[in-house]
């Protein structure tokens, strides 16, 4: 099986050891994977903030690198749900303008290829026990587009419930929004940070030590308000947790 | 009621004044979690409730498509049934109508049963400006006028008070409108309930003339259906001589059975109830039971332009349960007078940008009123894809393209200010749309990091007041990729 990381334009730039780690996990569960390196943005942005046009081309390059693997991994619930969400409905928008089907021809083959990653360890390869180690007491934070979206459900739970040393603790409101939502993080700033504030302060309930979730976008936002309301938790995306064993444990 | 919707401030600052109101946050957010936990028990309960809201989906995307065919029938049975049909496009149109329909029985008085169209209208201060009073009768109504405030919330309009506000508003206000406040009022639900009860039906037993909107207009037989909880709604349109019924085009379906699918839905949806305690259908006029004179005042008012719009029209399926406000965490904080339109909360997001266009502040500002969170989308029981109108709406404000406006194809101009923000995107969409240059950038700014500052200028500046941006770190991942092959030549 051919495999490719889509590590997405947030994690190359900002948050590089997710994408190590991916690459950590997934090798150690004898993964062959390749980056591909012409790979840049899915183009969400755009599209969430009105720009569908500007997209386009982002999607059509997306296409370009990525088709001909056989399964895209992406750490990242909320492009993941780009992909194979969004995509085929800007194909739909273009054909509606009249410009025919050649953005949905161009598009089709990676859309059902692309899986987050907690969906491709447990419906692909078909593991929940990934052989980790952590010892600390982690909350998951279920992030709106990998649980309404994609409909991640347990899978996420699952693969944390089978690491070792970790005591996972329910979050209250977990499937309210952190109030992220891209550019609505400043359009609307007051009322983004009024969400972010509740979500950190249902975490902070928990006695947990980490927060977790599956998307660093989410993370960014909620690590920065941890930090500005000085809370003593961490944020972790959950490829770092899953690639943490005994012999290298992550922070 | 005092303050106009428009000219209201853009959303983002009448949020923020919403935000910092402790009292007005903690009331929004009690009554909106209870009745969130309640409904999703109520829609729990029935295995079918996909099949519901596919239905409900299936029959008003149906009418809507042959809406010209299943109003006429409407109009046809309506008239059959004794009653009269006027058509109103806009507004101003409908106010006059009914204005004119109130000044020919003679009466100064009317009573009103809760109605969102007759809000949208502003009819209460049409009649006002030519010398007729209306009078709210359900409960949450009485309390938002007697207060000379404005609706928050469609099933809730005075979600925004609590108990012992509206006690303050009974005992200073009630007096000025009719039968005063019973002395020493207390805010218990039974007492207030009672004091609204007395000042009322003297209200009731006077009434010559009835006002009110419509859940649904049955096309095959030109019935119009009202569900409501208290009961007043009944009162309205059983007392008076003359009822005045004003709907959106909308509001019809073709058939009885038609009927069974809504009121399921709608009641487990709205007030978590398996049935509504009231649910009131009129047909036309009958000798000897009822109102002697009725009317049916058919307003469009931007409803058929945004039939027009392929992804927007999916608005006019709703309604009205207000279940997306309940669940919507930026109407939790924001509260529903930000949204500036007798629409609060994700419907009112995509709803009134629609109805009166994008052209004004508020209205540009609603489709961006969201973090497109989806849980709106989850519980609407027609299934109206929220978000995706939004990012829609969100297009036609930053890049303008083709409407409808009054009934007229037009090519829209983006919204103001909205230049520097097109200007960015089009800036990253280059970066990102070539590796080589994404590489150069980034590499740029990890060799800078140390100079990066925590907070940010310019629009940034919004988001690093409340939170911290992350670290750059000193190489990103596809040059680690690149200098390790891929992590083969470190140490795992
Ligand atoms: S959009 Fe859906 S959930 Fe919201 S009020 Fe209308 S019908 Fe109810």
């Amino acid at each position: 099986m051919r495999v490719a990381l889509f590590l997405t334009c947030l994690n190359d730039t900002l948050y590089p050891d997710t994408g190590k780690a991916v690459v950590k996990l997934l090798t150690r569960l004898g993964v062959d994977v390749d980056f591909p390196m012409a790979q840049t943005c899915c183009g969400q942005a755009h599209y969430n903030t009105g720009y569908r046009h500007e997209a386009e081309p982002l999607a059509l390059h997306f296409a370009d690198v990525f088709t001909g693997y056989d399964a895209i991994v992406t750490p990242s619930g909320s492009c993941a749900a780009m992909v194979r969400e969004l995509y085929p409905r800007m194909g739909e928008r273009a054909e509606a303008e009249g410009r025919g089907g050649t953005l949905s021809a161009h598009l089709a083959p990676v859309v059902p290829a692309t899986y987050e990653l907690t969906e491709f360890l447990v419906d692909v390869l078909g593991v929940t026990d990934v052989g980790a180690y952590y010892p600390r007491t982690v909350t998951y934070h279920p992030t709106c587009h990998g649980l309404r979206s994609l409909g991640l459900g347990e899978r996420p739970y699952q693969l944390l419930r089978a690491v070792k040393g970790l005591e996972l603790v329910e979050l209250p409101g977990a499937d309210e929004c952190c109030g992220f939502g891209g550019t609505f993080a400043v359009k609307n700033a007051d009322v983004s940070a009024a969400m972010g504030a509740d979500k950190i302060r249902n975490a902070e309930s928990t006695g947990a030590q980490a927060l977790c979730a599956a998307d660093n976008s989410c993370l960014m936002h909620l690590g920065g308000t941890m930090s500005r309301l000085k809370v003593d938790m961490r944020p972790v995306h959950i490829a770092e947790i899953l690639a943490s064993t005994e012999e290298r444990s992550a922070r | 009621m005092s303050g106009t919707f428009l000219g209201m401030p853009a959303f983002p600052k009448a949020a923020r004044e919403a935000v910092g109101d402790e009292r007005l946050r903690a009331n929004l957010r009690h009554a909106t979690h209870t009745i969130r936990d309640k409904r999703a028990r109520a829609v729990g309960e029935l295995e079918d409730w996909e099949a519901l809201r596919e239905a409900g989906k299936q029959i008003k995307d149906h009418t809507l498509r042959h809406l010209d065919r299943y109003l006429v029938q409407l109009e046809e049975a309506v008239t059959a049934a004794g009653g009269i049909v006027h058509w109103a496009c806009d507004a101003a149109e409908a106010n006059r109508i009914v204005a004119d329909l109130v000044k020919a029985t003679g009466e100064t008085e009317v009573v009103k049963v809760k109605s969102m169209a007759t809000q949208e209208i502003g009819l209460n201060e049409a009649l006002e400006a030519e010398g007729i009073r209306a009078y709210e009768t359900d409960l949450a109504e009485l309390i938002v006028q007697l207060a000379d405030d404005r609706p928050s919330h469609i099933l809730v309009p005075a979600i925004h008070r609590n108990r012992g506000e509206i006690r303050d508003i009974f005992h200073d206000t009630m007096k000025n409108w009719g039968r005063p406040a019973p002395e020493g009022l207390t805010d218990e639900p039974a007492e207030l309930a009672e004091a609204a009860r007395l000042h009322l039906r003297e209200k009731f037993l006077r009434a010559k003339v009835a006002i009110s909107g419509a859940n649904f207009m049955v096309a095959e037989s030109g019935t119009l259906v009202v569900v409501e909880s208290e009961g007043n709604g009944r009162m309205c349109l059983t007392l008076p001589e003359t009822l005045i019924s004003v709907v959106g085009v909308e509001k019809v379906v073709p058939t009885w059975r038609d009927l069974e699918v809504f009121l399921q839905t709608l009641p487990r949806s709205s007030t978590a109830e398996r049935m509504n305690p009231y649910t009131s259908t009129w047909t036309g006029t009958i000798d000897g039971d009822g109102p002697t004179a009725f009317h049916l005042v058919l307003l469009d008012n931007g409803r058929t332009d945004t039939l027009a719009d392929e992804v927007g029209r999916q608005a006019l399926r709703c309604i009205r349960c207000s279940a997306c406000l309940n669940v919507c965490p930026v109407y939790e904080r924001a509260g529903g007078h930000a949204y500036g339109s007798v629409y609060p909360g994700p419907i009112g997001a995509i709803l009134s940008p629609q109805l009166r266009g994008t052209t004004s502040e508020i209205d540009a500002s609603l489709p961006y009123a969201s973090s497109l969170c989806g849980a709106c989308y989850d519980v609407c029981p027609v299934a109206i894809d929220i978000p995706e109108v939004l990012v829609h709406l969100r297009e036609r404000v930053a890049q303008g393209g083709p409407a409808v406006t009054r009934g007229e194809k037009v090519v829209l101009r983006p919204a103001r200010g909205h230049a520097a923000e097109r200007a960015a995107m089009r800036a990253a969409r280059w970066v990102l749309g070539s590796p080589g240059v994404l590489r150069t950038g980034q590499r740029f700014a990890a060799r800078t990091r140390r100079l990066h500052p925590r907070t940010l200028p310019g629009p940034g500046r919004a988001w690093s007041a409340s939170r911290d941006l992350p670290s750059m770190p000193a190489e990103p991942f596809r040059d680690w990729w690149q200098r390790t092959n891929g992590g083969k030549g470190e140490a795992q």
